[in-house]
């Protein structure tokens, strides 16, 4: 039996995709500027179905792709060109969701926001919050280690999966972590985490719940330069405080947002957003200081949230600006490299320079507390090589990540969109490993094709032996 | 017992082509992990120490792996920041490398997390003799797979770390302890669940058997009052309150409550599995972190129980395997093949 007859056992009609019109919505994930044609996409609605899929897979060498939503910004769900596409939005239910235990049991499927919403009535959240999150799943953010505005004191996804369950390429079944914080043994649940799909297909997640925090203190100010606001943030870090999220948007961006959603922005050349939150008493005590340290920092105008309301109106203007870009060109590439937050200001003249140079508007908006940077490069496709010239400077602004001492992603990974630029930041012995861990979990390269690792890297010790 | 001792990356990659198997040794805290077994040379990476970057203002770090956890705190406290974990037996001479590989983490992990949330990237040198470096030092950061998680709680199974990199973040300005007595486990069990999934941000949540809570509470010290009142006023409890604190905390991270023990384990925990090793034959012993982990102190046969009900653990001091359960092999088995092929390192 062929590979599609024997896909066609195992899944019934509406189920198993394999008709142009029906691949079309699956031919590319967020980065539209990449397509590619799968041979079939399977909808899987329990895990021995996943499973099945992969093991058909392997026996067959045919590459498969497993993705959720599809919001990923870098490529990484893009699908190899006639291989299989796993989709596993219908595996979204919460199997076990444990306040005592402060834990939730997951399938891959299930949107971010959801379950911070089913921990909501016992006071629990789920702490990662990428931009994406009222749609994108956890199976995504596990591949990629999503991030979101709180990384700085909250850490990323893997600090917050305990516990996975994987199909590996070659169609074993494993289970990694436990139910505890801790462990034992080598971390390997920790070490899937952020490997973007290369090493196998997420089929339950166990995920730490955290108390959704007491008291919120949000203040809005506005700033004369982008390097004022910049500033500011290592001002807030040099007076000892430890902020939820501190986050900064350009004028270009604020203008975008405020056409948007009317967010109440003061017009300004940039604006700092610091959140601070925790117990109500020590909140106090941190708003005082805080006030202390942006009354300093030059600010031209300060506003403090007085409500959940207020609050949210904040937040909402920061939330859009990403789509609300969108208003101001018609295309726009965007990028998320990190620098050390003490170079931040360097890194944006920079970008400004480039910005120039190229002769391409960039928009700004970035988590500040953890340095990582959202790019936004404008540009009109319709307009002959603007979109390589757009490409040509986004690259550029990696490349000054990289030299800054940062990296090519903070929450995107790489996909396809940038392991060109891998090289940049990894030796080719580190690249190397990752290329050999690769081969012994997935010896047929299935999983994932043409993702994360560049093509053509050099074995340095047997060049070493050549020549 | 032969022993090498590199002094520099190059040392440590002539070593791993040297030898066939390898065991390798930081201060020797843990000397259940690093004691070599028949055919082993001890690698003794104390002479790789000291700091390579430290900037306070990116609350990051980096420093060679045989750098003394203490050593590494003095210097952090000087900028008013400390390790969140709080890593164990640190006022033993605990290393860095050593902290990472045998995936410690101790009381005030509560309040941020533990050694997983904080190690950012490493540099280490892998079963060939190549360099590898995972993560980066900046505290955001999605690039590549990620080795440096790999090497927390890893026993040097897959390389020898040499340089490893930290989050870290501004220390509490102040803190306050409030020890609470009840009548039995359950009700100081009942006590402790309650307080886990309330929003107080404690500092540390330890239960101390048979019915003991020990809790630590850090921040600006004109909220510290109030935050007191307000746990006694939940816990309708006034207990003891310990203000000047430090060296209470400094005795427990350093595992002071196990001396007596020969055997000494780390057991992954949760309440719920509290009351079942109470059952079990141990001897000196605290819950951390809300009853996350469990440190024990026993003899042979609380070892032989905890095996018998199939409870994971670690030893650090004693004698037997280290490590149960072995790790999963279908996962385990590849990564192993892939960066240490020789099997020169330990879990071979």
């Amino acid at each position: 039996m062929g590979f599609l007859e024997e896909l066609r056992a195992l899944f019934p009609p509406g189920r198993l995709l394999s008709k142009g019109a029906e691949l079309a919505p699956y031919e590319s994930d967020a980065l539209t500027a990449y397509r590619k044609r799968p041979l079939a996409v399977v909808l899987p609605e329990r895990k021995e179905e996943v499973v099945e899929a992969v093991r058909l897979c392997y026996r067959h060498g045919v590459p498969f792709v497993a993705r959720g939503s599809g919001t990923s910004l870098s490529g990484g769900s893009l699908p190899v060109e006639g291989g299989l596409v796993i989709a596993l939005n219908r595996m979204n239910r919460i199997l076990r969701l444990d306040p005592k235990a402060k834990i939730a049991v997951v399938e891959p499927g299930v949107v971010n926001l959801e379950v911070s919403r089913q921990a909501a009535p016992f006071g629990l959240y789920y702490a990662p919050d990428p931009s994406s999150q009222p749609i994108s799943t956890i199976g995504g953010n596990v591949a990629f280690n999503s991030g979101g505005a709180h990384c700085l004191k909250y850490g990323m996804t893997a600090g917050h999966v305990l516990a996975l369950e994987v199909v590996t390429p070659t169609g074993e079944v494993v289970r990694l972590g436990g139910e505890s914080l801790e462990g034992v043994g080598p971390d390997l649940h920790g070490f899937f985490v952020g490997t973007e799909g290369l090493l196998g297909v997420t089929l339950e997640i166990t995920l730490r719940l955290l108390p959704r925090p007491e008291a919120y203190h949000t203040l809005l100010a506005a700033y004369g330069s982008l390097e004022a606001a910049g500033n500011a943030v290592s001002q807030v870090i040099r007076s000892g405080l430890l902020p939820g999220a501190m986050e900064i948007m350009d004028r270009l961006a604020i203008e975008a947002a405020e056409a948007a959603v009317k967010a109440g922005y003061p017009p300004a050349e940039a604006l700092l957003i610091v959140e601070l939150e925790g117990p109500k008493e020590e909140v106090e005590e941190e708003a005082k200081l805080l006030a202390q340290v942006i009354e300093e920092s030059g600010a031209l105008e300060v506003r403090i949230a007085q409500s959940e309301a207020e609050r949210q109106a904040i937040w909402k203007g920061r939330k859009a600006a990403f789509s609300a870009v969108g208003r101001l060109s018609p295309d726009y590439i965007v990028q998320d490299g990190v620098v050390p937050r003490s170079r931040l200001g360097e890194a944006l003249k920079e970008i400004g320079r480039l910005s120039q140079e190229y002769g391409l508007r960039v928009a700004n908006v970035f988590h500040a507390g953890d340095g990582n940077l959202h790019p936004l490069v404008l540009y009109d496709g319709k307009k002959p090589r603007e979109l390589e010239r757009a490409e040509e400077l986004a690259g550029e602004i990696l490349r000054l990540c990289v030299r800054l001492g940062g990296s090519l992603t903070g929450e995107h990974g790489i996909g396809v969109e940038k392991k060109a630029y891998m090289p940049e930041m990894f030796a080719p012995e580190d690249l190397l490993a990752m290329e050999r861990v690769k081969e012994a979990l997935d010896p047929k390269g299935l999983a994932n094709r043409g993702k994360v690792l560049p093509e053509g890297v050099v074995d340095p010790c047997l060049e070493g032996a050549h020549g | 017992m032969a022993e090498v001792r590199p002094t520099s990356l190059l040392e440590v990659q002539e070593a791993v082509r040297l030898h066939p198997r390898l065991r390798p040794k930081g201060a020797g805290t843990k000397p259940a992990l690093s004691a070599p077994r028949e055919g082993e040379v001890v690698l003794d990476l104390s002479g790789l120490r000291g700091l390579l970057q430290y900037e306070p203002e990116e609350f990051v770090f980096t420093a060679y792996a045989g750098t003394p956890v203490k050593e590494v705190e003095e210097v952090l406290r000087a900028h008013g920041q400390y390790l969140p974990f709080h890593p164990p037996l640190a006022g033993r001479g605990a290393t860095l490398g050593g902290t990472v590989a045998a995936g410690l983490s101790g009381p005030m992990r509560e309040r941020f997390g533990g050694l997983r949330d904080f190690l950012l990237g490493v540099r280490f040198v892998d079963g060939e003799g190549r360099v590898v470096r995972g993560g980066g030092q900046v505290v955001k950061n999605a690039a590549g797979f990620p080795f440096h998680r790999l090497m927390v709680g890893s026993l040097g199974a897959f390389g020898v770390m040499v340089e490893l990199s930290f989050k870290v973040f501004p220390s509490p300005r102040a803190t306050q302890t409030l020890r609470l007595t009840y009548g039995n486990l359950a009700e100081a069990l009942a006590a402790m669940e309650r307080l886990r999934v309330l929003p107080l941000d404690l500092l540390a949540l330890d239960l101390i058997p048979p019915a003991t809570l020990e809790i630590r509470l850090g921040g600006f010290p004109e909220s510290l009052g109030k935050r007191l009142k307000r746990l006694q006023e939940i816990l309708q409890k006034e207990g003891e309150v310990l203000a000047e604190d430090e060296a209470h905390w400094e005795g427990v991270r350093n595992l002071r409550f196990l001396e007596e023990a020969p055997i000494w384990v780390k057991v992954p925990s949760t309440p719920a599995w509290v009351p079942k090793l109470e059952d079990l034959p141990l001897g000196p012993r605290r819950y951390l972190a809300g009853g996350e982990l469990l440190y024990a102190g026993m003899e042979a046969k609380g070892l032989a129980s905890l095996r018998q009900a199939g409870i994971p653990h670690l030893v650090l001091k004693g004698a037997g395997d280290a490590l149960f359960p072995h790790p999963p092999e279908a996962f385990f088995r590849q990564l192993k093949l892939a960066l240490d092929p020789r099997s020169r390192f330990p879990l071979g």
